[in-house]
């Protein structure tokens, strides 16, 4: 709210020109949103690894941790103090270096990616133009944090881990950022601000299908289970971070949770119309709907087995890909035809044209997902 | 070519795992929460009756491991017929044979189950230790008149609640 002032101008720099009405100017504003930031995200972390586990707990129909303190809500706490205390163990032939790097190098891109999130009307540390060409980019660098972690380890689980999640972040990067982009065409803008503003009909309805290939691609791409190939602990231990311990481990756990924050994050902005909502103030309706994502995103991983890498693969390229093209297609002619904005009815045809598309393409994988038929 | 292939069973399996979550939790929170257990229980005690039996150490024979030991004397100035029954609970396998095999009735199952020991020699029980009282609750194994005055078994909890602090 205190910085819509300036939120829709100056599109030709990079940052926004100072708010007049913070004393001080841009450093104080600069401070407050960066410690918003990132306690938005450790504790948001936090209240995520206890929500996940009771929750799938319930779904699961057992309790969930309920030991510590009321309904166990202090679990996370005591984790982190566990992990605090625990030994932190080198392996010998380890790359040293790069082995302590890992963790920090996967941490820090995903706590970038909040710079550009609003939590309100223009309430971000940073209106980028640019802001969703700017998670993109900066989301993917973690998976060069996964990589050290693998190669430094000198694990032969960890690299095979490493480099399923290189072809993971290769693959679903396409799709998603696709998917992105008929989003952006539907909003005119690349501010994450601006997206919000433009939803006027949240663009879950009007990009069905935009919304289902990103919530694949993503939870594909950040490792959430069913795509959680490069923990697949029934064959590679425990991937990544199979040599680490101690606070380094807690550190990919954070990661984990911190993109699963991220990716609820990203859905509720660009698909759930942000911040905005009748009567409740609108950091409460953005944390609202931030959950509401990540339950489902823990839904979803407690009710699908794990994919095999190859049907990983598959669904990339043989069915996002094509669909996602296809729906920026559409999307594309949609906006030529309606220069002043796409009218509402539209969801109704862009609603038809998933289930058309998703029934006429899913016919065409004839080979059974990989299935070796074996000739007698 | 299976029509399925569009996603429904992913639906499907997402309607199942909602509908858990409507559902009490079937977790028993052990030492707060107990369930009741059989009524037939071959529970890990034996439980014995002193007025009963009559030294036969028929249970004694019938016993695999041989965990049970009777003696008897005859004891002329109170003029009774003296048993002495040593069990060594460690080697009982709670098969239950004993009680099978007695003729009088006179050694019945434990109904309890959390009867570990901290030392060694608490295992071996003898006389008095095997009679049975409150907390040594005879198990309806064997004999229908003790079941029917045992609690019904149950497997789920009617509510499961949280931790009472």
């Amino acid at each position: 709210m205190m910085l819509e002032s300036y939120a829709l101008s100056s599109i030709g720099s990079a940052l926004k020109p100072l708010p007049a009405d913070w004393p001080g100017g841009f450093w104080w504003h600069w401070l407050v949103f960066t410690i918003i930031a990132i306690l938005f995200v450790l504790l948001m972390v936090l209240f995520f690894t206890y929500f996940e586990r009771r929750a799938m707990g319930r779904l699961q129909a057992r309790l969930g941790p309920n030991r510590c303190g009321p309904f166990g809500v202090i679990q996370p706490i005591m984790d982190a103090i566990k992990a605090l205390t625990k030994e932190d163990i080198v392996p010998y032939n380890a790359d040293k270096v790069v082995h302590w790097l890992a963790p920090a190098v996967a941490f820090v891109p995903v706590l970038l990616v909040f710079v550009v999130v609003p939590f309100s009307n223009g309430a971000m540390l940073a209106d980028l133009n640019v802001g969703i060409l700017f998670v993109v980019a900066i989301s993917s660098l973690s998976a060069l944090g996964i990589v050290m972690a693998g190669w430094g380890s000198n694990n032969k689980y960890s690299l095979i881990s490493a480099m399923r999640a290189v072809a993971a972040v290769v693959s679903y990067e396409i799709p998603v950022v696709l998917s992105i982009a008929s989003v952006v065409l539907l909003a005119g803008s690349m501010s994450l601000n601006d997206i919000v503003l433009a939803q006027n009909i949240p663009f879950i309805l009007m990009q069905p299908l935009a919304f289902l290939i990103f919530f694949i691609g993503a939870s594909a791409e950040i490792n959430r289970s069913p795509f959680d190939l490069l923990e697949a602990d029934s064959e590679i231990v425990a991937g990544f971070h199979t040599e680490y311990s101690g606070m380094k481990f807690a550190l990919f756990y954070l990661v984990e949770y911190a993109e699963a924050l991220l990716l609820s994050v990203l859905i509720t902005t660009l698909f759930l119309s942000g911040w905005r909502g009748p009567l409740l103030p609108p950091w409460l309706w953005f944390l609202i709907k931030v959950v509401a994502v990540f339950f489902v995103l823990v839904w979803v991983r407690t009710t699908l087995p794990r994919a095999r890498i190859d049907q990983l693969m598959a669904l990339a390229w043989k069915f996002l890909f094509p669909l996602s093209v296809i729906n920026l297609v559409i999307t594309a002619i949609e906006v030529l035809a309606w220069p002043g904005g796409v009218p509402w009815p539209m969801l109704f045809v862009n609603i038809g044209i998933m289930a058309v598309l998703i029934v006429s393409w899913s016919r065409l994988f004839k080979f059974g997902w990989g299935r070796v038929k074996v000739e007698a | 070519m299976k029509p399925e292939h569009y996603g429904i069973g992913i639906a499907k399996g997402l309607r199942v795992t909602i509908k858990h979550l409507f559902r009490h939790p079937v977790t028993v929170q052990y030492p707060e929460q107990k369930l009741h257990v059989s009524r037939r229980i071959r529970g890990n005690e034996l439980v014995w009756d002193n007025v009963k039996c009559t030294g036969c150490a028929t249970c004694s024979k019938a016993c695999p491991i041989g965990a049970i030991q009777i003696a008897t004397k005859i004891d002329k100035e109170k003029n009774k017929y003296d048993v002495d029954i040593t069990v060594d609970t460690g080697y009982c396998i709670q098969c239950g044979l004993c009680v099978e095999a007695c003729p009088y009735e006179a050694i019945y199952m434990g109904y309890s189950y959390e009867k570990a020991k901290y030392r060694r020699n608490e295992i071996i029980q003898s006389n008095d230790m095997l009679l049975p009282s409150e907390t040594r609750i005879r198990s309806g194994y064997m004999s229908p008149g003790i079941a029917a005055q045992l609690p019904e078994q149950t497997l789920l909890l009617e509510k499961i609640t949280e931790k009472e602090e």
